[in-house]
């Protein structure tokens, strides 16, 4: 039983960083059909440069924070503005090889410019452990599950309380139609990107003390959250959280009751069984296009 | 003439004669190392252009696939003393259906998702290769235990390149004949309008299937010859990375254009040859190229020349 409930606990903590990651992929994939494959290399930014500033620059914590935002963010308006944007005429497939190319290109820099080392961060809590019932806590679980919920909230309220998140959700289930009610969607759009690429950002950070991370963390990162979002679905917007949630619950049950080593394949048949059995997502608000 | 050269079967022709030619050149060993694996790698982007110029879709599984092909070979022989051949036989089916099984609930879907699942197979694959060090060697790779292949008496360099050199006519031979068939002019219906061949009763997913499932055996072919040639594979052949080269090549040369393929890998292969001072950053040029190829030459080289220079199409 205690070790159901520590599977339970660190399968919630992983879980909402996947969620996180879903979350991003969705408002981007929702307001502009674009598949951002660069998704994962949000959070390794976030989680790379704030440790770097800390340890080589010895900047004090929030001051790190928040440089890796800016620069992450930076990265992902550079994305729309200077990549996407620019590829006017390209179909979707050659926009999904563009956010591969930029996918590459950070993950490269990053080793070359960053190195190729595991990076840590200190907690946002001073470091402890509680047991609860024999259950071990950290506190940094802690601080991920909370930080995770409060993202998820400020995004809600943004979207639902504010006239500019009205705008992307308009411009998600019509475009065409908020574009003639006078919204701007390249700027919907990019702020899409901005908020994804923030959120990716502070996901890496808050993640960082318990997984460390490093330059090729990405992709493994991207394909959770992928997985996340398909199997709740990217119609409804609690979809991608509980499918994210779902992935870190399913990767801790199969980690500690078959394989630890190859964890990341549980991610793979999810994502294979969701797309055979039920492709448009637990929580679907309609089905998906079928060729 | 004219007629030929708008045939699908001219640059089968094209690339036989080249493949003569070169040989005739005064070739050092490291240029005919090269030339055979330009010739390896060319068969893996025929297939990925089947894949991405008319199915329209992205794969980043194939450098697993090219490594299954290499893998099975190499622990067969280690483990278990079969002939290299039949394993090279045994693999293609298994690729075969590794893909179907992968591909057949995903390509159903309109979207993209088959890059992702191909991500995640392909993840899992190196992942594979690097932790089961008692089966795949680890991170270290294996060698391949093999007597020396003399083709006619020929002195193993130049048998592989004549071997690996006629297996790129014959895949090329058989992309064409494909195109000609009624398969063929499905898929080119499919790379024109998806919807418009929808309506004309064309089983898009079925065809999707069809390329993706081809796309892998001919990934794999190109492994078994890999690991034949070099006597060697270890994990970064069969990586993430290499499956990004192989996109990279594939979109370089230009969709849907077979001496664009060729092309593609071959400015790919000499490229790194020219530039080891920028070993460094490998992932980051590539990823350069990915995005400025989007950005000024979206449909490549060869076919962007084509509409430049060449006649007008029909």
């Amino acid at each position: 039983m205690v070790a159901f409930l520590q599977l339970i606990v660190s399968g919630l903590t992983v879980g909402a960083i996947y969620a996180l990651v879903a979350l991003g992929f969705t408002l981007i994939y929702r307001a502009s059909d674009i598949f951002n494959f660069s998704q994962g290399e949000f959070f390794m930014l976030g989680g790379m440069l704030a440790g770097i500033s800390m340890a080589t620059y010895g900047l004090p914590y929030p001051v790190a924070a928040l440089v890796a935002c800016l620069i992450t963010v930076g990265f992902g308006l550079a994305l729309y503005f200077y990549g996407i944007r620019q590829a006017r005429s390209a179909s979707p497939i050659q926009l999904l090889i563009l956010t591969i190319g930029a996918s590459m290109l950070v993950r490269g820099l990053a080793s070359a410019l960053l190195g190729k080392d595991f990076v840590t961060l200190p907690g946002l809590l001073p470091w402890q452990t509680w047991r609860v019932g024999g259950v071990v806590i950290q506190t940094q679980a802690v601080a991920i599950i909370a930080g995770a919920i409060a993202i998820v909230l400020a995004l809600w309220v943004f979207m639902s309380r504010t006239l500019t998140g009205k705008a992307i959700v308009g411009v998600a289930s019509n475009a065409l139609g908020a574009q003639l009610m006078g919204i701007n969607r390249t700027v919907v759009v990019g702020l899409c990107f901005g908020l994804s690429a923030l959120i990716g950002a502070l996901g890496g950070i808050l993640a960082t003390p318990i997984t460390l991370t490093s330059y090729d963390s990405g992709t493994m990162l991207a394909i959770k959250g992928f997985t996340g979002a398909m199997l709740g679905g990217m119609g409804r917007p609690y979809g991608p959280v509980v499918g994210g949630l779902l992935v870190g619950l399913l990767e801790a049950f199969g980690a500690g009751y078959v394989s630890s080593v190859y964890k990341d394949a549980f991610a793979l048949i999810v994502l294979l069984m969701v797309f055979a059995l039920r492709p448009q997502g637990l929580f679907a608000s309609h089905s998906v296009e079928r060729v | 003439m004219r007629r030929f050269f708008s045939s699908v079967y001219a640059p089968v022709a094209i690339v036989a004669l080249a493949v003569l030619l070169v040989s005739l050149l005064p070739l050092s060993n490291f240029h005919i190392r090269i030339a055979t694996l330009l010739f390896i790698f060319s068969i893996v982007i025929l297939g990925m252009n089947l894949l991405m110029g008319f199915a329209g879709q992205i794969s980043l599984g194939h450098g697993a696939f090219f490594g299954l092909g290499a893998y099975m070979i190499a622990i067969g022989v280690k483990q278990y003393g079969v002939s290299p051949w039949l394993l090279a036989a045994l693999s293609l089916p298994v690729a075969g259906v590794i893909a179907w099984v992968i591909g057949r609930p995903i390509l159903k879907l309109r979207g993209y998702h088959l890059a992702m699942a191909t991500l995640a197979f392909g993840s899992i694959f190196a992942m594979f290769l690097n932790n089961a060090l008692s089966i795949t060697g680890g991170p270290d790779g294996m060698a391949l235990d093999m007597a020396s292949v003399r083709l006619f008496g020929m002195p193993p360099r130049w048998s592989w390149y004549w071997i690996c050199g006629g297996l790129l006519v014959v895949v090329m031979y058989l992309l064409a004949s494909l195109l000609d068939s009624p398969t063929g002019r499905e898929m080119r219906a499919i790379h024109d309008s998806e919807t418009a061949a929808d309506v004309l009763g064309i089983d898009v997913a079925r065809v999707k299937l069809n390329a993706f499932v081809i796309s892998a055996v001919f990934a794999t072919l190109a492994g078994c010859c890999f690991v034949m040639f070099d006597r060697y594979i270890t994990p970064q052949s069969a990586g993430i990375l290499r499956s990004i080269e192989f996109m990279t090549m594939t979109v370089v040369g230009g969709l849907g254009s077979a001496i664009g393929s060729i092309l593609g890998a071959a400015i790919l292969i000499v490229l790194p040859q020219l530039l080891t001072v920028f070993h460094e950053y490998e992932h980051a040029i590539l990823g350069l190229i990915l995005i400025l190829i989007m950005v000024f030459l979206p449909r490549g080289i060869v076919p962007t020349l084509r509409a430049r220079f060449g006649p007008r199409e029909r």
